[in-house]
C-alpha cells in the first residue's frame, strides 16, 4: 500500500483546466463522452453593461427563457447523463428570482454547483439563502480595483462597491471565491492592484482573464485592445504573482490570442468537452457560437435528448475532430492541439467559421489582423458601446475618464 | 470561516470542506473530488483516507486502522497518509474539525 501512496499522485489537474483531468484519461472511443461540467446561462438580463460582454449582440429576451421547470428538467437530465458540475451565469444568474430553487434542485440531483455573478443584485439573505441550497462556489467578476474605473466600465454606479460587500459575505459564509478580473488596454494599468484586492477579499482563486474579441467585445475593440507592451507587463505581473502567492491565491491566465503565435485549443476543441445552454435553451459548443450565422442549434424544447443533441447535431458534429479542415491547418502537426482554434473568431474574422483561427501565425490572415490590432490598440478611441438590450448603447462624450458611469 | 495552509500531523482530525465533495460517479465509474471548478481523481488508497477523514478521527487513528488492515509498517503508512493529506490541504481541499465552529 505505502508503495501506491508513494508512487501515485493523490490528485492530478491539467495546467489550466482541472476540469480536463478525466477528459485525459478517456479511451478514444469515448472522446465525446459527457462533460464533467455544464454551463448554464440561466437569462441575458444584466444589469451590468460591460463593452467586453461574452454574450452574443442578439440577446435573448426575458419573455423567450426557459420557465423554473424546465430548467429543473434540465438539471435532473443533466445529472442522469454524468454531469458533474454546473456553472449558473448568465447575463445576471441571480436575475432569475427562482436562483435558489434551481441551485436546490441542482443540490437535490447531486451537482455541484457554482454561481458566476455580477454580485450586484445579492442581498446578504440571498446569498445566505444560496449557500443553504447548496451552492459550492462564488466566482465574481470586477471590472477594475476602485469605482472611477470600474463603474464606468461595467456602466453601473457603485457597483463596485457592491461587488466588495458580496465578495466579504461570500467568505463570511465559508463558501470559496474566485475574482475574475476581465482585462483590456483601459484597466490593465490595475492588475498590481487587482491582485492585491483579490488576497484583501481572502479569495481561493483570481481569472485574469484577457478580452475575448467576439459579440460585444468585438464591436469594442478599438476601445479594448492591449497594446504588445502592455500584454508583455501583464504576463511578467501574473508571473511574479503566481510564484509569490503560491499556497495563499491560485492565479489562472488568460492571454489575448491576437498576440499570440499559436491559437488557442478554444473549449477545448469544438463538441469534444463542453457545451453550454442558452437561456432560450438552445445546446451550444460554445457560448459564442449563436454568433455563427448558418449554423442551427437543438434546443432541449425539442423532441431530443441532450445527450443526443450532444452526440448527434449537426452543430456539435460539424467542426468536430480534424476531418473539417482545410489547410494549412489539415496537414499541421499542432491539429490536435489546438483544433485550429476559435471557431467563431474564425467566423467573425474571416466571414467561415471553417477557415483557420487568424489568431494563429499560420492563418493567411493573421499579418493583417495583428497589425489592425496593433493599430487600435495605440489608437485614442476609448469610448464604449454598452451591451443592453437595444443593441448598444454608445458612451456620453469622449472625456468619459473624469466620468463615474453612465 | 475555514482554516487555510493547515499543517498535517498525526493528531489532526481532518475533515472535507463544505464545498470539496467526494463522490463516485456511476457514469465513469471512477471515484471523484468535486471542487470549485475542479473534478479531480483520486486514485483507490486516497479515496480510502478520505473516506476516514470525518473530522473525528485522528490521522493517527487512521494510520492505525490502514496499517493493522493491510498488514504494512505504521511508519511507512504515516508518512504517506501524511503526505497525501498535506497535499489536499494545500491545494484547499481539506480542513480541520475545529471544536469552536458555530
Amino acid at each position: 500500500m505505502s508503495d501506491t501512496l508513494a508512487d501515485n499522485k493523490t490528485t492530478t489537474s491539467g495546467p489550466t483546466d482541472g476540469l480536463a483531468v478525466l477528459e485525459q484519461t478517456r479511451s478514444a472511443a469515448e472522446t465525446y463522452g459527457i462533460p464533467l461540467a455544464v454551463l448554464l446561462e440561466v437569462t441575458h438580463r444584466c444589469p451590468l453593461q460591460c463593452p467586453y460582454c461574452s454574450n452574443p449582440v442578439e440577446l435573448d429576451r426575458g419573455s423567450t427563457e426557459l420557465t423554473t421547470d424546465e430548467w429543473k428538467k434540465v438539471l435532473s437530465e443533466l445529472a442522469e447523463l454524468g454531469v458533474l458540475q454546473v456553472h449558473f451565469s448568465g447575463g445576471e444568474p441571480t436575475a432569475r428570482k427562482d436562483i435558489v430553487e434551481l441551485v436546490q434542485h441542482a443540490s437535490d440531483v447531486g451537482l455541484y454547483s457554482n454561481l458566476i455573478t455580477s454580485a450586484v443584485l445579492l442581498t446578504k439573505d440571498k446569498l445566505s439563502a444560496l449557500a443553504d441550497a447548496g451552492l459550492s462556489h462564488v466566482q465574481i467578476s470586477f471590472q477594475g480595483n476602485e469605482p472611477v474605473v470600474a463603474d464606468r466600465v461595467a456602466g453601473l454606479k457603485d457597483a463596485h462597491k457592491k461587488k466588495l460587500e458580496v465578495a466579504k459575505w461570500t467568505r463570511e459564509l465559508d463558501m470559496p471565491l474566485t475574482v475574475n478580473a476581465v482585462m483590456h488596454r483601459q484597466n490593465l494599468h490595475q492588475l498590481s492592484d487587482i491582485i492585491q484586492m483579490a488576497v484583501d477579499l481572502d479569495a481561493d482563486r483570481l481569472e485574469v482573464a484577457n478580452v475575448q474579441y467576439y459579440g460585444w467585445a468585438l464591436k469594442n475593440r478599438a476601445a479594448l485592445m492591449p497594446t504588445v507592451e502592455q500584454i508583455e507587463e501583464t504576463s511578467r505581473i501574473v508571473e511574479e504573482a503566481q510564484a509569490r502567492l503560491k499556497g495563499t491565491l491560485a492565479i489562472d491566465y488568460v492571454v489575448p490570442d491576437y498576440y499570440a503565435l499559436r491559437p488557442k485549443k478554444c473549449m477545448g476543441g469544438w463538441g469534444r468537452q463542453f457545451f453550454n445552454i442558452s437561456p432560450a435553451g438552445k445546446v451550444l459548443p460554445c457560448h459564442a457560437a449563436e454568433s455563427i450565422t448558418g449554423l442551427e442549434f437543438e434546443s432541449v424544447r425539442s423532441n431530443h435528448s441532450i445527450a443526443w443533441i450532444w452526440q448527434n447535431s449537426e452543430a456539435f458534429n460539424r467542426y468536430r475532430g480534424t476531418g473539417w479542415m482545410p489547410e494549412p491547418c489539415k496537414s499541421c502537426e499542432f491539429r490536435e492541439v489546438d483544433y485550429g482554434g476559435c471557431r467563431c473568431q474564425a467566423f467573425a474574422l474571416t466571414g467561415d467559421a471553417g477557415n483557420t483561427d487568424p489568431a494563429c501565425a499560420l492563418s493567411p490572415r493573421h499579418e493583417e489582423i495583428f497589425k489592425q490590432a496593433e493599430r487600435e490598440s495605440a489608437g485614442t478611441q476609448n469610448r464604449f458601446l454598452y451591451r443592453n438590450f437595444a443593441g448598444g448603447t454608445l458612451e456620453a462624450d469622449e472625456h468619459q475618464d473624469k466620468r463615474n458611469g453612465a | 470561516m475555514a482554516s487555510r495552509n493547515i499543517s498535517v500531523s498525526e493528531t489532526s482530525r481532518p475533515k472535507l470542506p463544505r464545498h470539496t465533495k467526494l463522490k463516485f460517479d456511476e457514469t465513469r465509474q471512477v471515484w471523484v473530488i468535486l471542487a470549485p471548478e475542479r473534478v479531480l481523481a483520486p486514485d483507490e488508497i486516497a479515496v480510502e483516507v478520505l473516506q476516514l477523514c470525518d473530522g473525528v478521527r485522528s490521522v493517527a487513528e487512521m494510520v492505525d486502522q490502514l496499517a493493522e488492515k493491510y498488514a504494512a509498517p505504521r511508519e511507512a503508512i504515516a508518512t504517506d497518509v501524511i503526505a497525501m493529506l498535506q497535499d489536499l490541504a494545500d491545494k484547499g481541499f481539506l480542513t480541520e474539525a475545529r471544536e469552536s465552529t458555530a
